[in-house]
């Protein structure tokens, strides 16, 4: 069978010595970690590769020899190298040697015990050490479970070096009785910063925790949960954007160290967004205060208000004429657009009521978009749903009305044809009316009949509104719901160090020899973004509709009551 | 050791095939589709240019201009990187597993590797493509439940689209390499 070899690239130009890694004998492979170089003793090398074995669980062993002669081929050496074998005895036993600066290796094994001495193909292939260390594999979604040990041979040898991590931490500047060569033999690297932030992360994850008790405490007060307050905080998109990001918050804060790969890259990715969240926030703040904008905006807002409100008088001047040609009936018709217009009335003088106090509520409110420009958003949302309540209004009350009409409809209608609905058994049965039952029953019907134009037209006008108006609320929460979701650290780290987030790996067939083994080289291939995003997708607290389009055009039909954005946690009214 | 020769795609464009041994256990097959023809491509810019032109001359807004500019650039950027497959080769090594590469004519490589162990077999299948019949070439990823069941099938040169002469060359290649694995001893 082919024998595979996992070299390091960082041990090409290494001296002379013993190789040592661990050998996967189901694959024929042997990973090769680290060199040991002369002289040693044997014993001590044993003892090391032991307590090595004992800490990581991984079975490192002595695998071979490896020799790199900068002179003529030194014949003692080798005879000295196939004796080595013996000591530490390993089946099979892998010589490789390189001559002088020659790119082309001779790899060869002995085999003692073994029944067919026919010769086997090796195939070397290079490995950057560092970057397969720090790499984390990510399985196709589908198969995640199932093929855990079988399936993928490369995720072992991926795992070998990531679990062998305490091997590279001596460097050739230890005093010690083994001297090694590995990616991290010219000195252990490390960053200033990033350990004075490992040790200021600490006492300020500890400060964190306990302001954040303090504010879930006085939230979960009892002042707060009076009936008027906790439906308004219900209601209210700004609250539950808020109670995400505390929650956020206290994820990070956690003093318990992230057991794997999944939990550390979600709270790195909930530092990021937060952090690039309130940078935004602050930015726009800034740009909010500069040159009394916000002044101007208050200004802007009565006169925004007063001019939507004549729209919806003139719109039910016209619906109380003669709409689009179509003849309604005039005393209903007179009836409803009066009704609606001192609606209009009250809110307007509501909002007059209200004017000297915008500018200093706006101000304050607007102070809060330094926790977030997530938060500015849903205010702006909550806003736009507070200027636009009295036509949520009058949606609900043109809705109710046609509602009842076409209840009253169907049921007439069955009474017309002599049927009555079972309630028992939930289907039509027919029923013998009496005689002046089937009278008023029919003028009833003929009466809702002829009513139904008006009805509908007020319907389908302020149906039409109140869609407008949660369709643009909708987009706000869309890209609130982007922001909060996105993993932007991940997306980062697939643009500066791609090779951490690896789909698979690549090989490259590198110049050949006759007679040399086949060389290889095993590069990293990393996630795509889609990927990456799908993989790291952090949740998010808002649910999209689950009707589908066939359900919302029945319940559009009939009068039904519709909320389109339904939140995690409410019941369904 | 390297050979190449001229073949046909389905549609009636010209297509070569390389073929390179590395070692006993190790092939590279590479397919090379028609290049991107000069005239072709001023033909497209032109046609852009003159529409553009003409909706100047009855508009009298130069923004079109710039606009159609910035399309033609935009366009043909997008073309070359995620449109326009210059080369697909496949990477057979015997007991580690099959590669498969696409180039670009940007110079992107996407590829995709695949472990000897996954790997079933290596077939030519039938299929009904607008109002022809096609040869094409797949690879049958095992089942790991059920070792007769097939898990997946991943076609192979979907862009350059080879007629079955060329096909049985490659299917013969890499035959000859997935025989070595039934031969050799099984360890488990």
């Amino acid at each position: 069978m082919v024998l595979k070899v996992f070299f390091p690239s960082c041990c090409s130009s290494a001296d002379s010595g013993i190789l040592i890694g661990r050998w996967i004998s189901e694959q024929n492979s042997a990973v090769i970690l680290a060199v040991v170089h002369f002289p040693f003793i044997p014993v001590q090398v044993k003892q090391y590769l032991g307590e090595v074995q004992r800490v990581t669980k991984v079975s490192v062993s002595v695998l071979g020899s490896w020799s790199n002669s900068k002179q003529e081929k030194e014949e003692s050496l080798s005879k000295f190298l196939e004796d080595l074998g013996t000591i530490f005895c390993h089946e099979p036993w892998i010589q490789i040697s390189k001559e002088g600066d020659s790119k082309f290796w001779s790899c060869s094994t002995l085999q003692k015990h073994s029944k067919n001495p026919q010769e086997e193909e090796i195939i070397l292939v290079y490995y950057d050490q560092r970057k397969v260390m720090l790499s984390h594999l990510h399985p196709p979604l589908d198969t995640a479970g199932q093929r855990a040990e079988d399936a993928s041979k490369l995720s072992a040898i991926f795992d070998t070096v990531a679990r062998s991590q305490v091997l590279f931490m001596t460097d050739r500047y230890d005093e010690g009785p083994i001297k090694l060569t590995h990616w991290q033999s010219d000195g252990v690297e490390a960053s200033i910063i990033v350990e004075l932030m490992k040790q200021a992360s600490v006492p300020a994850c500890m400060l964190l925790t306990f302001l954040l008790s303090l504010l879930s405490g006085i939230c979960r007060s009892r002042v707060l949960k009076f009936w008027p307050l906790s439906f308004l905080w219900s209601k209210l998109s700004t609250c539950e954007q808020l109670g995400h990001r505390l929650q956020h918050l206290q994820v990070i804060s956690s003093n318990k160290k992230a057991q794997n790969q999944n939990q550390l890259m979600r709270k790195a990715n909930i530092f990021v967004s937060l952090l690039i969240d309130v940078a935004l926030g602050i930015l726009l703040m800034s740009w909010l205060y500069r040159k009394n904008r916000i002044g101007h905006l208050a200004d802007t807002l009565i006169p925004v208000a007063d001019r939507v409100a004549e729209e919806l008088q003139d719109l039910l001047q016209w619906l109380m004429g003669a709409p689009a040609g179509l003849k309604m009936n005039r005393a209903l018709d007179q009836v409803l657009g009066r009704f609606f217009l001192y609606h209009i009335h009250l809110w307007i003088s509501y909002i007059h009521l209200l004017s000297p106090f915008i500018e200093m509520i706006l101000w304050y409110v607007g102070l809060s978009a330094c926790l977030g420009l997530t938060v500015a958003l849903c205010i702006l949302s909550d806003i736009i749903a507070l200027l636009t309540f009295h036509i949520y209004c009058f949606y609900v009350y043109g809705a109710r009305l046609y509602c009842l009409k076409i209840y009253g409809l169907s049921s007439l209608w069955r009474l017309f044809r002599g049927k009555k609905w079972n309630v028992l058994r939930q289907r039509v049965d027919s029923c013998s009316y009496d005689l002046d039952q089937l009278f008023i029953g029919t003028l009833l019907f003929t009466i809702l009949l002829f009513l139904l134009p008006t009805t509908a037209l007020y319907y389908l006008v302020f149906t039409l509104l109140r869609l407008l108006v949660v369709i643009v609320q909708g987009l706000i929460h869309l890209l609130v719901d982007l922001i909060d979701s996105l993993p932007l650290y991940s997306l980062i780290l697939r643009l500066c160090r791609s090779y951490r987030l690896a789909a698979g790996v690549k090989f490259r067939v590198l110049e050949q020899q006759d007679g040399k083994p086949l060389r290889l080289l095993m590069q990293i291939n990393p996630l795509s973004y889609g990927g990456v995003v799908q993989t790291y997708r952090l949740p998010t607290y808002s649910c999209y509709p689950k009707d589908s389009w066939a359900s919302l055009c029945k319940k559009l039909f009939l009068g039904e009551l519709i909320y389109p954005w339904k939140h995690k946690g409410e019941k369904q009214n | 050791m390297a050979e190449e020769r001229r073949f046909r795609s389905v549609s009636g464009a010209s297509i070569a095939l390389r073929r390179r041994q590395h070692s006993a256990s190790c092939r590279e097959l590479a397919v090379r589709g028609p290049r991107l023809q000069l005239r072709s491509l001023s033909a497209a810019t032109s046609a852009v240019w003159l529409a553009a032109y003409g909706l100047f001359a009855l508009s009298e807004n130069s923004m079109v201009l710039s606009a159609a500019i910035f399309i033609t650039l935009i366009g043909l950027i997008i073309y070359l990187h995620f449109v326009k497959i210059d080369q697909e080769s496949l990477l057979v090594i015997g007991s580690l597993g099959i590669q498969v590469t696409s180039s670009y004519a940007s110079g992107k490589e996407s590829t995709t590797f695949i472990e000897m162990g996954q790997v079933k077999d290596v077939v030519i299948n039938e299929a009904i493509h607008m109002q022809k019949v096609i040869y094409y070439l797949c690879i049958l990823l095992q089942d790991p439940e059920d070792p007769q069941g097939v898990s997946e099938v991943v076609p192979l040169f979907q862009s350059s689209k080879p007629r079955l002469d060329c096909l049985i060359e490659v299917y013969k290649s890499c035959q000859e390499i997935l025989e070595q694995r039934k031969t050799a001893p099984q360890s488990s």
